[in-house]
């Protein structure tokens, strides 16, 4: 016990011996072409082995300096690593790159840096799509993050299932109605049930979640969470059980569409285009990616970004600002597309030309029609909720266990989860974002 | 000569008969789905995804496992692996004998305790333990480092250490250490002449578990490094995320170095079947 | 030799008060012989552990509050994931006892190519649990290798759903056999070192006046391994109580366990105070579930303490 205060105080020695470089300034120009040294970019993408190679050996080989390209965590394990460094500050990553969710728990700790004339000078030469800059700033005046990737989730089916397409559907353009009777008419004549939603949960899991808040109740109500109980809203968890019933029943253990495709065990899913991709680049004669399917309020869709940010006291803050600048230059973004399979940023980098890497072009394809739909609804991730966007994802998760896997009353439990959705909103305060309607003051369900 | 006799009465006895279908019927338990694992990791990618799926390789292919292997880092991982299981294996050993010969041989106020609290660290889920943890190691600045992943490796594997010291040290009569002690010898030389000899066997199994435990252990190791993974670590971490085919590739290379490991503790695992043959 | 000629007289005289001074030394030595380990653990996890617990009675604010116990109740599939968690543990650890112990006692007798069957018996031990699962899930996903075969022998026209959602027994056997292959290598082990500790006399002895093989086993072997067996079923109920990759695997969102829960509150959710509140429940049952092993496994003690 006595020995207690002694550590202690060796700790704090120990933490200023080692935290006693001076603060970086922000935003100083690197010069030309100088070698900035180690940086250690810590990812939460590009995890699958090949896509970890491919971002080294093909993306960071040109980088001037020495790129430690981590990928050793997933987004869950990254967070709370970060924000331990952070507490101890002694921070050991140069640059993080990570998804919006990931960078909100961390921006809430006071654990990234404030990129703002990062940006400024890199805008100079470059064009970043306004709206993913716009998701950077978390909410607040400042840029925490500069976008990196963007992505979006679509359909991928097996050209095995066209033919019973339900009489007049266009695969392109098909509404959740036509989705539920395209199933039907795949069991009737298969006797298999082949439609597939990732429900997994975990680590490892599965985004249903971003089904329902981007695509069903955009779709359906007109928005994510104002709607949530409303009529519309009965009617998308009405089509939910009757798409559920021919759903796959393993669907509660898919993380990944793309491998259940593959197998064959499904024939239409829905999932994030990075966790479809394989499907399309493995066997692009038997895959074709499409649009997701519209309702009565529109097609709802949902994109995401991934973001790079420097931590509070990253040791290397010239190398990681150079390292950002090097991610986001056009030939690199188009270079990260092919070996990820997200989308570029940049506005003037397009990926859907003759020239497009396997998969990603047959994706672009469908992200556009989705885009370009006449009743297009673009829903954002949910924007403002702070520590609480994990648990405003699982009141969406809970919804459906409830109401799909343990038949519960429909109403019953939409005003339940309410009440949970209202209480988290209540507590991070936070306002509608779209496709909402604007708000004065916390966005309410109605 | 009375062994002889019973080895023949055995042979023909139908318990044996028994005793051989069921050692085969386990055998081959154990054996298919390790051998699945090789099917499917030896395979050209797109195999694995075949229905109905082929119960051999067809054809043979070493595509996925090669890439697996040609990915960076994986050597040095595999060194600091190797150094970290043997570090944890020392560190529960020399912390859990002494422990374990408390319990075995003493009876003090608190014994009841120690063994309940004992056993409630594995029931506590060293997940949640992350954050402190790795705050602990910054402060001290052990984080990134081999030994902080020894340490909370070691954590973990002390109560099974503990608990496994003091069954084999009440095997040992200690009528044995006693009658040392009483020719003049200390209670530690009869400890370290007398009690140890006679529990190699059983302390060999405890330190294989710690290896084994730090081997395969992916979630600490990965919170609480970041230039230095072990290669679980690095492998598993991507492995969660990897395409089907990588998957089985990761699983077959996570499983060999375990053949090996095995293979090698063999002996100390095993000499105790030479008390069975005496 | 001569010591074991004494050996009788000792133990009689360990019976009898000791001089002062021997036995004030005596009583203090347990606890040296403790203090390193104890130190060690208070370190490196008491502290930690107690950072952690405390968080369960805090709120967000960080007062105190049991608020988070009521929360841990009204969650989504916490009675379910208690009830799984359990039948999971009462299939599981049963099961594989009693497979190691036939392992065990097969492993004694001299069958031909014992050293080969032992080994293989024994790697398991070094398969990581998602390496397990992969596996296990490869072989009962609907395309995968039991459909296979059932299709090749023609006993099926479509594909079985072991793994769906509403197939409970089928997510349940998958879990069993995969936690039940992954970790009766460990159960078997330990037994072994219990069953040879046993003096070979002993078993000589029955034989001499007429056991058989079975009564030997029941009458001698199995009363001998009681230390052994409480070690061995405390440490694999405590772990049960913890399955997690194996269920991740095989059942996804389809059987919800505690651990399973507890890691989503963290990863996914980012509450650690529900988290922490989820590892405190999986901390009492496995302690009660100790505390009712060391009761009903108490050992005589005349072979446990001195």
């Amino acid at each position: 016990m006595s020995a207690r205060p002694l550590l202690v105080s060796l700790a704090a020695l120990l933490t200023f011996a080692c935290g006693g470089t001076p603060a970086p300034t922000g935003g100083a120009t690197p010069t030309a072409q100088a070698n900035v040294g180690k940086v250690e970019f810590l990812s939460s993408q590009g995890q699958a082995v090949n896509e970890a190679e491919g971002m080294r050996k093909q993306v960071l080989a040109g980088f001037n300096g020495t790129p430690d390209f981590n990928t050793s965590l997933t987004g869950g394990q990254m967070v709370p690593k970060l924000l331990a460094e952070h507490q101890a500050s002694k921070v050991d990553v140069d640059l993080v790159g990570d998804v919006h969710g990931d960078m909100v728990p961390l921006q809430s700790a006071g654990a990234l840096q404030d990129l703002t004339p990062l940006l400024q000078r890199l805008a100079k030469d470059r064009k970043f799509n306004p709206q993913l800059v716009a998701y950077g700033k978390l909410g607040t005046q400042k840029q925490y993050y500069i976008p990196w990737l963007q992505a979006t989730y679509m359909m991928v089916v097996n050209k095995k299932a066209l033919q019973y397409l339900p009489k007049g559907a266009d695969v392109n353009s098909l509404t959740y109605d036509q989705l539920a009777q395209w199933g039907e008419n795949i069991q009737k004549a298969t006797g298999e049930k082949k439609i597939g939603i990732p429900a997994a949960t975990g680590s490892r899991g599965g985004l249903l979640n971003r089904f329902v808040q981007g695509y069903l109740y955009p779709s359906y109500t007109g928005g994510e969470v104002s709607g949530f109980k409303s009529p519309g809203a009965v009617q998308a968890w009405q089509l939910m059980k009757r798409l559920w019933a021919v759903t796959n029943p393993q669907s509660t253990n898919y993380g990944f569409m793309q491998e259940p495709l593959q197998s064959g065990e499904v024939w239409v899913a829905w999932d994030h285009q990075a966790r479809l991709i394989d499907a399309l680049k493995n066997l692009p004669d038997q895959f074709q990616a499409v649009p997701a399917p519209s309702g009565p309020k529109g097609l709802g869709y949902m994109s995401v970004v991934a973001g790079l940010a420097i931590p509070v006291g990253a040791p290397n803050q010239k190398g990681a600002e150079a390292l950002i600048d090097y991610l986001t230059r056009p030939d690199n973004q188009k270079k990260t597309t092919a070996v990820v399979g997200f989308f570029p940023v940049l506005t003037d980098v397009s990926v859907s030309g003759s020239d497009a890497p396997p998969g990603v072009g047959a994706e672009a394809g469908a992200a556009g029609k989705q885009t370009n739909a006449k009743k297009a609804l673009p829903a954002l991730l949910p924007v403002g909720l702070g520590a609480k966007d994990g648990e405003f994802n699982k009141a969406y998760f809970d919804t459906f266990t409830r109401i799909v896997l343990h038949n519960e009353d429909i109403q019953t439990v939409l005003s339940d989860e309410a009440k949970q959705l209202q209480s988290l909103l209540d507590t991070a305060k936070a306002p509608c974002w779209p496709p909402d309607p604007p708000s004065t003051g916390t966005c309410q369900v109605r | 000569m009375s062994a002889a006799i019973r080895r023949h009465r055995r042979r023909a006895s139908p318990q044996r008969q028994l005793a051989y279908a069921a050692a085969g019927l386990i055998t081959a338990f154990m054996l298919f789905p390790l051998y699945l694992i090789g099917v499917a990791a030896l395979q050209p990618r797109t195999a694995v995804f075949d229905y109905p799926r082929a119960l051999y390789p067809s054809p043979f292919s070493i595509e996925s496992v090669a890439f697996f292997l040609s990915a960076t880092g994986i050597l040095p991982a595999l060194g600091r692996s190797l150094l970290i299981g043997v570090m944890t294996v020392v560190l529960a050993l020399a912390l859990g004998c002494p422990a374990g010969y408390a319990i075995a041989r003493y009876r003090f106020a608190g014994r009841d305790l120690v063994q309940l609290l004992i056993v409630s660290v594995r029931a506590f889920p060293i997940l949640i333990l992350a954050i402190p943890l790795a705050v602990t190691f910054i402060n001290w600045n052990l984080y990134d480092s081999v030994l902080s992943v020894a340490l909370v490796h070691t954590v973990m594997a002390l109560p099974l250490t503990i608990l496994l010291a003091a069954s084999v040290f009440l095997r040992i009569p200690s009528e044995l250490e006693e009658a040392a002690m009483s020719m003049g010898t200390s209670r530690f030389g009869a400890v370290w002449r007398i009690v140890l000899p006679l529990s190699r066997p059983g302390l060999g199994a405890a330190a294989l578990f710690a290896f084994v435990l730090s081997w395969n252990e992916v979630f600490a190791a990965a919170v609480l490094t970041v230039r230095n993974p072990t290669l679980p670590a690095q492998i598993v971490g991507a492995l969660g995320q990897s395409p089907l085919p990588f998957r089985f590739a990761g699983g077959l290379a996570l499983t060999l170095p375990a053949l090996v490991f095995i293979f090698f503790m063999r002996p100390y695992l095993f000499s105790a079947f030479g008390q069975a043959r005496r | 030799m001569s010591g074991q000629v004494e050996a009788p007289a000792l133990r009689a005289a360990a019976g009898r008060p000791r001089p002062a001074v021997r036995f004030n030394r005596r009583q203090l030595e347990p606890y040296a012989l403790l203090a390193p380990a104890t130190i060690f653990m208070t370190l490196f996890f008491a502290w930690p552990a107690l950072q952690t617990l405390l968080i369960a009675f805090q709120s967000a604010q960080g007062s105190f509050t049991l608020d988070n116990f009521g929360a841990m109740a009204r969650d989504t599939d916490f009675r379910l994931a208690v009830r799984n968690t359990l039948l999971l543990l009462v299939l599981i650890i049963p099961i594989e006892t009693t497979i190691a112990l036939v392992m065990a006692v097969l492993a004694q007798s001299r069958l031909f190519g014992r050293d080969v069957m032992l080994y293989i018996w024994s790697i398991p031990l070094a398969v990581s649990d998602l390496a397990a699962g992969l596996v296990w899930f490869s072989i009962f996903t609907s395309h995968g290798y039991l459909n296979s075969v059932l299709q090749d022998l023609h006993l099926i026209a479509h594909p079985v759903g072991f793994l769906d959602y509403n197939n409970l027994g089928g997510l349940v056997t998958a879990i069993v056999l995969a936690e039940v292959w992954r970790s009766m290598s460990l159960v078997m082990v330990i037994i072994m070192s219990g069953i040879q500790a046993i003096p070979p006399e002993l078993d000589e002895a029955a034989e001499s006046l007429g056991a058989g093989a079975w009564q030997r086993f029941w009458k001698v072997t199995l009363p001998l391994l009681k230390p052994t067996l409480q070690v061995a079923l405390i440490l694999r109920t405590t772990t049960a109580f913890q399955v997690f990759g194996v269920v991740l695997a095989l059942a996804g969102s389809a059987l919800p366990v505690l651990a399973v829960k507890s890691e989503s509150w963290v990863t996914e959710y980012r509450n650690y105070q529900l988290a922490a509140t989820y590892a405190i429940l999986i901390l009492v049952l496995s302690s009660l579930s100790t505390v009712g092993y060391l009761l009903l496994l108490r050992t005589p003690r005349e072979v446990f303490q001195r």
